[in-house]
């Protein structure tokens, strides 16, 4: 496992209640419940209400989840159904030799 | 949102149209681009795409009072105002008066790993900020294909491309999306499906060792546009399509008049031509158009100025042997470096790059003559309005440097003056030439039809081509009407002849005023010579008289001497 013992802070970037946004939620929920227990926190931005965020962090797709600590920044896109990729993306699993 | 709907039904009667205020352009697609709808602009690297959006927006900005939004997605917001900067454009300004709002949107796809359903809502959002933070008409995406390359599943990039669009429309925003040019297709990813309002294509290519930029309005869905390909340029201050910049009616108006070459006509024009006027010379075939203007070139060389010669009929040593046999010599300027010739057929080329091409070399030359030799060549090659718009351009150019333009122009025999018409608006003096027959015989006559700011002469001069130039005479002018040629000549000797016989009537008639006047003094001095000769027989007889009297008395006076008589006693007693 990379970044062993390290403490996670997360970012999950939605517009609104959508399907997807809630959707990423609970899975981030279950990965970290799993994965990151008692070592993380997300904090869930809601671009609607502030669309000025986007820009400042660069959010195109939605929904986005930053891992803002440990670094180096990474970006997860999409509804983090993916469990793997969601894993490859925290870089608590070694990505994959293409 | 409603807009949209509205905006459509206006569509089927007229399409409203967002003015780009890039020079040249708004003319090619009769106002600019659809408002409320996004157009594609596409193109290769470096074709001028992100200066084209540019100044869409800086000119929508500056002159229409429509605030913009610049996304980008390819050049920081420093590097942008770094690289239009040296057009003049100050984007910092516009951003800080809320004119022009800038998003640099950074897609780095080493750090994005996708996980599932996705959508570009953060994008949709940060336009929406952006459109409502600057009140924005006008959107610039540049170029949403940097999506494709940082983000991953294509398929859901496409159906958010569309809806995007969609978007835009329902904002009523004026779009222009920028895309990269695909093998064989207009874009590389198929952009051009979904923005079907208008498609605009920029192309830079290289032909003869020289890179021309082309811009051609391939599609504009409700709307006439020009179909060709129209060269245009980047200059310092901004995109010309169409080359010549219009500078409008601000120009200088020198009152210096420099000589044609032709001192007569420099008489009729009550000087010469103004520097930085345009003139025209136009003439039915074989009037002498060309050796107009090669006097011209020759005094202008003449005067170490430097003449620049466009001939779209004749080559440069079919001229300058023509011009020989009448007396101009134009080698030896060209060997000075004060003339430079230029031949083009019109047909090799189409109008507007001929112009790029005549710009170009205008502004190499630095010339303070240029001569077009003819203009009509180049009018056969557009559309009259396109032309005269062309044509415009070029003039407001030259007008502007204070370059002196001649132009000619053949006319056809049966429109002797319409043909030019279209374009003589634009000329400061107009100078006719034409034939004028009569008795079987064929003379050039010139006259002035017009020439602003300066009297001229209303009169029609005969044209000579001689082996010494030109020269102009006086038409004679009689009874019978102007006369040329060997008309006027006859005329002039019947004249000749009728005056002699004036002179010969006069002379008689003095003559026979001198012998009446010697009569009369003869007979004056034979009368005068008659009384003397009887005065001086009086006088005699008088004189006779009066001494006869006096001998008398005497006589008495000595008788009465002699009788004794008292001397005292009056002697008149006779016994």
């Amino acid at each position: 496992m990379c970044d062993p013992g390290k403490y996670f802070m997360l970012r999950l970037y939605v517009a609104g209640q959508s399907a997807k946004a809630i959707a990423a939620f609970a899975n981030l929920k279950t990965i970290c419940e799993e994965q990151l227990k008692g070592r993380y926190e997300i904090e869930v931005i809601d671009l609607l209400e502030n669309p000025k965020l986007a820009r400042e962090d660069q959010i195109v797709a939605l929904p986005t989840l930053v891992r803002r600590l440990p670094p180096p920044l990474r970006k997860i896109i999409g509804d983090l159904s993916d469990t793997e990729r969601v894993l490859i993306g925290l870089n608590l699993l070694p990505r994959p030799k293409a | 949102m409603n807009d949209t709907e509205g905006n459509k039904h206006d569509a089927s009667n007229q399409l409203l149209k967002s003015p780009t205020g890039i020079q040249g352009f708004d003319e090619i697609t009769n106002g600019g681009l659809p408002q409320g709808r996004p157009t594609l602009v596409c193109g290769s690297a470096g074709s001028g795409k992100t200066l084209f959006a540019m100044e869409f927006l800086v000119r929508g900005a500056t002159e229409f009072n429509e605030p913009g939004v610049f996304l980008s997605f390819e050049e920081t917001e420093e590097e942008l105002k770094q690289n239009v900067s040296s057009l003049g454009f100050d984007l910092e300004d516009l951003v800080a008066r809320e004119k022009l709002f800038m998003d640099y949107v950074s897609i780095e796809p080493s750090d994005i790993v996708e996980t599932g359903e996705f959508d570009l809502d953060g994008l949709f959002i940060r336009l929406g900020d952006a459109i409502e933070t600057v009140g924005a008409k006008r959107v610039v995406l540049d170029t949403l294909e940097a999506l494709f390359a940082g983000l991953p599943n294509p398929t859901i990039l496409r159906a958010e491309i569309r809806r995007l669009f969609r978007y835009l429309k329902s904002k009523g925003v004026t779009a222009v999306a920028t895309a990269e040019q695909g093998d064989g297709s207009l874009t590389r990813h198929g952009l051009a499906e979904y923005v079907s309002d208008c498609v605009v294509q920029l192309d830079n290519r290289v032909n003869e060792q020289a890179a021309t930029r082309r811009l051609r309005v391939v599609k504009y869905r409700g709307s006439q546009h020009g179909t060709n390909e129209y060269p245009f340029l980047i200059e310092q201050n901004g995109i010309s399509v169409l080359p010549i910049t219009s500078m409008g009616l601000d120009y200088e108006a020198p009152s210096e008049q420099i000589p044609s070459g032709l001192p007569r006509l420099d008489t009729m024009l009550g000087g010469g031509f103004y520097r930085g006027s345009s003139i025209l010379v136009s003439g039915t075939p074989g009037t002498g158009k060309t050796s107009i203007a090669a006097h011209f070139a020759d005094e202008t060389c003449k005067g170490g100025e430097r003449c620049l010669y466009f001939a779209f009929e004749e080559s440069r040593k079919q001229i300058m042997r023509n011009m020989r046999s009448i007396g101009v010599e134009l080698a030896p300027w060209e060997q000075k470096g004060l003339l430079r010739f230029h031949n083009v057929r019109p047909s090799q080329y189409v109008l507007e790059m001929h112009l790029v091409m005549m710009h170009k070399l205008i502004k190499e030359f630095k010339p303070e003559v240029v001569l077009i030799d003819p203009i009509s060549n180049l009018l056969t090659i557009g559309n009259p309005p396109e032309v005269k718009s062309v044509l415009t351009r070029l003039i407001d150019f030259m007008k502007m440097d204070g370059i002196t333009a001649l132009f000619t122009s053949l006319l056809v025999r049966p429109s002797i003056e319409e043909t030019a018409v279209g374009i003589s608006s634009l000329m400061d003096t107009w100078i006719m030439l034409r034939d004028i027959e009569t008795n079987g015989e064929r003379n050039r006559g010139l006259y002035i039809l017009k020439s602003r700011g300066m009297a001229h002469s209303n009169q029609v001069r005969e044209f000579l081509l001689t082996s010494n130039g030109i020269d102009l005479l006086d038409v004679y002018t009689g009874p019978g009407g102007a006369m040329t040629g060997a008309l006027r000549a006859a005329q002039e000797a019947k004249e000749r002849a009728q005056a002699l016989e004036h002179e010969q009537e006069i002379q008689r008639m003095q003559r026979e005023l001198a012998r009446e006047r010697q009569a009369l003094d003869a007979k004056i001095s034979l009368l005068r010579s008659e009384f003397e000769a009887r005065e001086d027989s009086l006088m005699r007889a008088i004189s006779q008289a009066e001494s006869r009297e006096d001998v008398l008395a005497k006589e008495d006076v000595e008788i009465g001497r002699l009788r004794k008589a008292d001397e005292s006693a009056p002697p008149t007693q006779k016994l």
